[in-house]
């Protein structure tokens, strides 16, 4: 059990009537990649701000290593924060951005010289530094401000969307290179984004935020196959998960919609009882399409349309009154209006109870 | 665990709020605390000094059986709706021709907007001399062969608002075209070709789609010009002094004869009180309009 | 940016009759708006006895620069005939300290009601919007108590006072809207840089905003030069500002008039705010319209 970096507790945040962040918990151990997800207006920008003291925060209290923050200011907590607009001072070299924040500390020109050069060696800005922001590429301007963050040298950096306004290609390289700093570095990160993406392959653990309410958290591949919610479950994934509005029969067996029994068998949730109002969860990979219908197994499927998406293709089918998405090899093609079976894996299923959106 | 280190608020951010005084201070001092004073004192019968000795609304009776205040009223008013009439519609019909694609264009607007940048003192001083009868226009008119010709506004009592008019409407249009001219530029591109596309005319594209969508720039420039013109006050003090006779008084400077010379500051106060009052009726509406529906969020 | 050349499509060469409605138009309207321009220079430039005979929109036929030197070093307002020149002293006097202040306080009003809001900012802010529509008489008497009690009526900083606050409204609210036009991150990196108020201000902000610095200054000098009000108001006759001499001199119901001096004073007053008006060209106009932009 490693020890606890930050720890929001009972955190509430309104402004005026409007509630931002409504007692939220949360613990990030040390060396940590948390990574906050969510649609936009989730409050995920927010917190990390509160976590940063750019925000005062109505009630709770934030502890950051060991110390109670909750009133601290920002340069008193022992944070690095890395800006979506990379937020670089424009008037001043990369040296000077790099050092502005150790000279107001008032820490001697040797430590900064020190500090600054071994920013410049991991990011490998070192030929940029007595250039301005403005004559720097996107991807040169955020290791920069990658940088400013280093040379900090502090145990706890936050990320607030810092590949957003980069290219597609840009975005995929800079990811990875955060990701060999966290392993080099080893410290805790918190990371905010709305790509899931950048969540599922950079997070120990993810926090999906709506309404200011953590959804779920837990590891990528638990969020991913075990979704707390419908939320959760609609929000992760692309394309997303097929949701079947039915019902739970058989003592809660089988799972029945339109007519069509599917047997529950292998469920991991274990055993989900009768409801008259459930939604079965299917991911598009999760189904296969198959020529012959296997009783309790299979769903008969009329096939819409097919979309290539390069390395596989997605199908459209209408089954059992619902629109529902398979992956498929890109090979294998499919005529509009062939009938077909679709065979369920319930191992990788997930049951929810539509009144409560809750995962059973 | 417990014994938070909450910091007592007003300390926190302590250089902002030190930093804001000045504007604390000008806010409910100045403005605030000026306003309610003078219009307090407008209550009193205040002579050489301010005295709290309230008698009602005496100044008030007073000020509005004073022909001085009514004829100050009176040519504000003139002033005022052919000046605002004037301004607005010669300022949006420059901008109109200045949004043509013109060549030149910088220059054009220069030449309109220089007079803005010259005090009232300065452009009052230059059209009592264009004006002057023995010398002036009319002088170089009947030069000309035409010895009947009469152009002496600032002589006659029933003509020498037009003067000022005149002078008032050289220094401000410039103001107003720039500002129209701002909206028009600032107005989608694709609404002129769709409306090139649907074969609307210009003129008509101009009466029916771009007047409508430049309402916000109208009532600003309104707001921006109406309160200006109640402040009148410096060009009638160059051009005119008020004369001839008091025919071109204005309420500015019966403010200041009663608060500075006449030494009756009651007067004074009860005066400049309906300044105010005739500023907010422009106002209310304005802010009404602007904040009133949405409220802030 | 493509320089000054008129922008769209290549308007057409041929003299059409569109075109020349337009340009007529337009030609004329700068007749009259040129026309006191000539005028003044002109006057300015003749002896009184070729004012009387002739034409005030003639050009000198004998050229003379008498006027002009009468008008800086002669011309009299009541016992007192040094000319314009001491009130144009004065105006400096009174324009520097107030250009400062007056830009100083109200750029770091501006910077605070952007980024350290506390409570009730947004109040004050839109009072003191509201307070530059109050027609300033109704403040003169109030800030002659003021200024009294603090023994500064009559003085030069007394009058620099007035400025102050009189062109807070207006600048304050061009220093807010340029501010919050800066990216918010820039403030929040510094905030965890360990910078304060004054060092972001002076480090990160002002840096970045020369531009409207310079908008502040031209609204300022011409605002503050063009003043008359408060300097006939606020100050004692050896202190008047340029306008309020100006006035004095050219308005004296004593002695002939000379209408070539009264008009190359009229100029030497103008001459500040037309030189500061055609120096600055875009950025002047980009002041006037910043009045109009709503906060």
């Amino acid at each position: 059990m490693t020890a606890t970096s930050i720890s929001v507790r009972d955190l509430t945040l309104n402004f005026g009537a409007v509630s931002v962040l409504k007692t939220l918990n949360l613990d990030v151990a040390e060396g940590e990649f948390i990574v906050l997800l969510g649609p936009s207006g989730c409050g995920k920008s927010t917190l990390l701000n509160c976590l940063a003291g750019l925000l005062d925060i109505t009630d709770g209290e934030i502890w950051i290593k060991g110390q109670n923050v909750t009133w601290a200011e920002p340069s008193e907590r022992g944070i690095g924060m890395v800006f979506q607009s990379y937020a670089l001072y424009p008037q001043m070299t990369v040296r000077g951005n790099l050092s502005f924040g150790l000279k107001n500390a008032r820490m001697p020109q040797a430590e900064i010289d020190k500090r600054v050069a071994r920013a410049a060696e991991i990011l490998q800005i070192g030929p940029l530094l007595d250039r301005k922001p403005g004559a720097l590429s996107g991807g040169q301007r955020q290791r920069v401000a990658i940088g400013r963050a280093l040379v900090r040298d502090v145990d706890v950096f936050l990320f607030d969307e810092p590949l957003s306004n980069l290219d597609a290609k840009l975005r995929s390289e800079l990811r990875v290179e955060i990701k060999r700093l966290h392993s080099r570095l080893n410290n805790t990160m918190v990371y905010v984004t709305h790509d899931q993406i950048e969540a599922l392959t950079l997070a120990d653990r993810i926090a999906v935020m709506r309404g200011g309410i953590i959804q779920q958290l837990d590891a990528p591949q638990v969020i991913y196959n075990k979704p707390a919610n419908l939320f959760v479950a609609g929000f992760i994934g692309s394309p997303s998960m097929n949701f079947l509005h039915g019902a739970t029969v058989d003592g809660g067996n089988a799972f029945e919609l339109n007519g069509v029994k599917l047997s529950l068998e292998g469920y991991e949730g274990g055993a989900v009882g009768a409801r008259a109002k459930a939604v079965l969860g299917l991911r598009p990979e999760h189904l296969e399409i198959v020529g012959a219908a296997e009783p309790g197994r299979t769903i008969p499927a009329v096939v819409e349309l097919d979309e290539p998406m390069g390395a596989d293709s997605l199908v459209w089918l209408q089954a059992a009154g619902a629109q529902m998405s398979v992956r498929v090899p890109v090979e294998r093609r499919l005529a509009r209006g062939a009938e077909v079976h679709l065979r369920v894996d319930m191992t990788k299923a997930s049951v929810f109870d539509a009144g409560t959106e809750e995962r059973v | 665990m417990a014994g938070t280190l909450r910091r007592i608020r007003p300390f926190r951010n302590i250089y902002a709020k030190i930093a804001a005084i000045p504007m604390v201070l000008t806010t409910m001092v100045v403005f605030v605390g000026g306003t309610l004073w003078t219009v307090t004192y407008s209550f009193t019968n205040s002579k050489l000094l301010p005295k709290l000795n309230f008698v009602g609304l005496d100044q008030y009776e007073r000020l509005w059986s004073n022909s001085l205040w009514l004829t100050s009223i009176q040519n504000l008013m003139i002033f005022g709706v052919l000046s605002l009439v004037l301004t607005m519609g010669l300022g949006f019909l420059l901008a109109v021709l200045m949004d043509q694609k013109i060549r030149y264009e910088d220059t054009f607007r220069t030449v309109m907007l220089y007079p803005f940048a010259l005090s009232f003192i300065v452009t009052g001083l230059v059209w009592q001399w264009i004006l002057n009868p023995d010398l002036g226009i009319q002088h170089v008119v009947r030069g000309l062969g035409f010895p009947a010709f009469e152009f002496d506004p600032l002589s006659n009592p029933d003509t020498v608002l037009y003067g000022l008019l005149i002078a008032g409407l050289w220094q401000g249009t410039g103001f107003v075209m720039c500002i129209m001219l701002a909206g028009l530029r600032g107005i989608d591109e694709d609404i002129w070709k769709a409306a090139r596309v649907d074969g609307i005319p210009t003129w008509k594209t101009y009466a029916v789609i771009i007047v409508p969508m430049m309402r916000p720039v109208f009532i600003t420039t309104l707001v921006l010009v109406a309160s200006g013109i109640i402040k009148l006050y410096d060009l009638v003090v160059a051009q005119t002094s008020g004369g001839p006779g008091n025919a071109s008084q204005v309420p500015a400077m019966y403010v200041y004869r009663y608060m500075f010379t006449a030494q009756n500051l009651g007067q004074g106060f009860a005066a400049s009180t309906m300044m105010l009052l005739s500023v907010l009726i422009v106002l209310i509406p304005w802010a009404y309009l602007e904040f009133g529906g949405k409220k802030r969020g | 940016m493509t320089g000054q050349g008129p922008r769209g499509a290549k308007p057409r060469r041929r003299l059409s009759g569109r075109n020349i409605m337009l340009y007529g138009t337009l030609l004329f309207v700068s007749l009259y708006y040129l026309l006191p321009l000539w005028v003044m220079v002109m006057t300015s430039l003749k002896g009184m006895p070729e004012i009387r005979m002739g034409n005030i929109f003639a050009p000198p036929v004998e050229v003379t620069f008498q006027p002009w030197v009468k008008a800086w070093a002669e011309a009299c307002t009541g016992l007192n005939c040094d000319g314009l020149s001491r009130g144009f002293w004065n105006s400096v006097r009174i324009l520097i300290p107030s250009v400062i202040l007056s830009i100083l306080v109200a750029s770091v009003n501006g910077y605070a009601l952007v980024n350290w809001r506390f409570k009730g900012s947004d109040v004050f802010f839109t009072v003191l919007i509201f307070g530059s529509f109050i027609p300033y008489q109704i403040m003169l008497y109030p800030i002659v108590i003021l200024l009294r009690e603090m023994g500064i009526y009559g003085t030069l900083w007394g009058l620099v006072l007035v400025h102050t606050i009189f062109g807070m409204p207006i600048l304050t609210l061009l220093f807010r809207n340029y501010f919050s036009s800066l990216p918010e991150e820039l403030f929040k990196a510094a905030r965890v840089d360990g910078a304060g108020f004054w060092a972001i201000y002076f480090r990160i902000m002002l840096p970045m905003s020369l531009p409207i610095f310079v908008v502040a200054i031209i609204l300022q000098v011409t605002g503050i030069w063009n003043d008359f009000l408060f300097g006939v108001v606020y100050t004692k006759p050896e202190l008047y500002p340029m306008t309020v001499q100006l006035n004095n001199i050219v308005n004296s119901v004593q002695g002939v008039k000379e209408y070539n001096v009264n008009m190359a004073a009229t100029l030497l007053t103008g001459l500040v705010p037309l030189i500061v008006y055609f120096v600055s060209g875009k950025l002047f106009v980009r002041g006037i319209a910043a009045g109009a932009v709503k906060g």
